[in-house]
């Protein structure tokens, strides 16, 4: 049984090509077959995400417009071979592609893949209807700011409207410090404003910017808080029953400590 | 008295602020309703009421306010007469 699954939050900058990036990623170290396909046209960034940047040929465009069949246009991962990319073009935009189109993809990806993951770009115009089309799941990422947390509400809105009623929540960015000291928003205040399955909260972790400068996705590095976050997210979509993770502190303290290796 | 309500306000945690905020300007956003769906709750209440009491149609209104922290349905129906059932 494969599933379709898009990533999408409303508001720019919360991180949904970096979630796309580390579930897809996360999903085929465990063994799954995964298709990750960018639907962001005009403003291409998966790629980069996942070090694949040197090796595109051909894009999303392409293979909706009839040039290159699909299997051509897929980017093999080196490090995670179950994991295959179709990178979007950056010189077209979203008109490009139309939702009929890219339903009709997912329906030919779905026979060979365990997971189709969708990454849809910002906004509720048209790119976001198409991204959503094919999609048996919607991920909607947030951040516990005013904007982020409305815009997710507002989307959460428009999927309903597209009959899409399968959809998940992922807090990212938490500042555990912030959420103690009561100047950020948890899980539980976000799950009573917006009243969707949270299946993940990834904290604030300076190895998911570090990870993305390298092309490396942070999931693959289980010394990070974030990276162990999105491995129990992945664990999670599978179907796992995880319990949510409890944030390490990172005070002044225990900053200092770690420097002198106490 | 007023003052030390205002330093309630003032010391109260932005984690807190920020959701009691989202939570009213989040029923607002929901709330808004097209015309159309508008016209048909304005229909179907003229009938309801119609069962019972004769009703002015032309200078009766109906909409969405926002009152306090919540949104309300505001009608105000005249009413001409009662129908008396036995």
């Amino acid at each position: 049984m494969s599933e379709v699954i898009v990533i999408t939050s409303g508001k720019g900058g919360v991180g949904k090509s970096t979630t796309t990036a580390n579930l897809g990623v996360g999903l085929a170290m465990r063994g799954k077959k995964v298709v990750l396909i960018d639907t962001d046209t005009g403003l291409r960034n998966l790629d980069l995400l996942l070090g694949l940047e040197n090796r595109i040929m051909y894009d999303l465009v392409d293979v909706i417009e009839g040039r290159v069949e699909i299997k051509k246009a897929l980017v093999r991962h080196k490090k995670y071979e179950n994991l295959q990319l179709l990178p979007t073009s950056q010189v077209k935009d979203k008109s490009a592609v139309n939702p009929a189109d890219l339903m009709a993809l997912c329906d030919e990806l779905r026979k060979e893949y365990d997971y189709v993951l969708i990454d849809c770009p910002a906004g509720i115009e048209q790119g976001f209807q198409t991204a959503i089309a094919g999609a048996d799941t919607a991920i909607v990422v947030t951040m516990p700011e005013v904007s982020a947390v409305r815009d997710a509400d507002k989307i959460i809105g428009e999927l309903g409207r597209s009959e899409k009623d399968n959809i998940k929540l992922i807090i990212n960015r938490i500042r555990p410090a912030m959420v103690d000291s009561g100047e950020m928003m948890d899980m539980d205040d976000i799950n009573d404003i917006l009243a969707i399955k949270c299946i993940g909260q990834v904290p604030d972790d300076i190895k998911v910017v570090t990870s993305a400068n390298r092309g490396e996705p942070v999931v693959g590095d289980s010394d990070s808080q974030a990276g162990r976050a999105y491995a129990n997210i992945v664990g999670r979509i599978m179907g796992e029953d995880i319990p949510f993770m409890k944030f390490e502190k990172q005070g002044f303290f225990d900053k200092l400590k770690k420097a002198f290796g106490m | 008295m007023l003052d030390s309500l205002m330093h309630i306000f003032k010391s109260e945690k932005s984690g807190k602020v920020a959701k009691r905020r989202l939570q009213m300007v989040l029923i607002q956003d929901r709330a808004s309703v097209s015309p159309e769906v508008m016209e048909r709750i304005r229909d179907e209440i003229i009938q309801v009421i119609s069962k019972y009491m004769v009703i002015d149609k032309t200078d009766m209104e109906i909409s969405l306010e926002n009152v306090d922290d919540s949104v309300a349905l505001v009608a105000n129906i005249p009413v001409q007469n009662v129908k008396h059932h036995r």
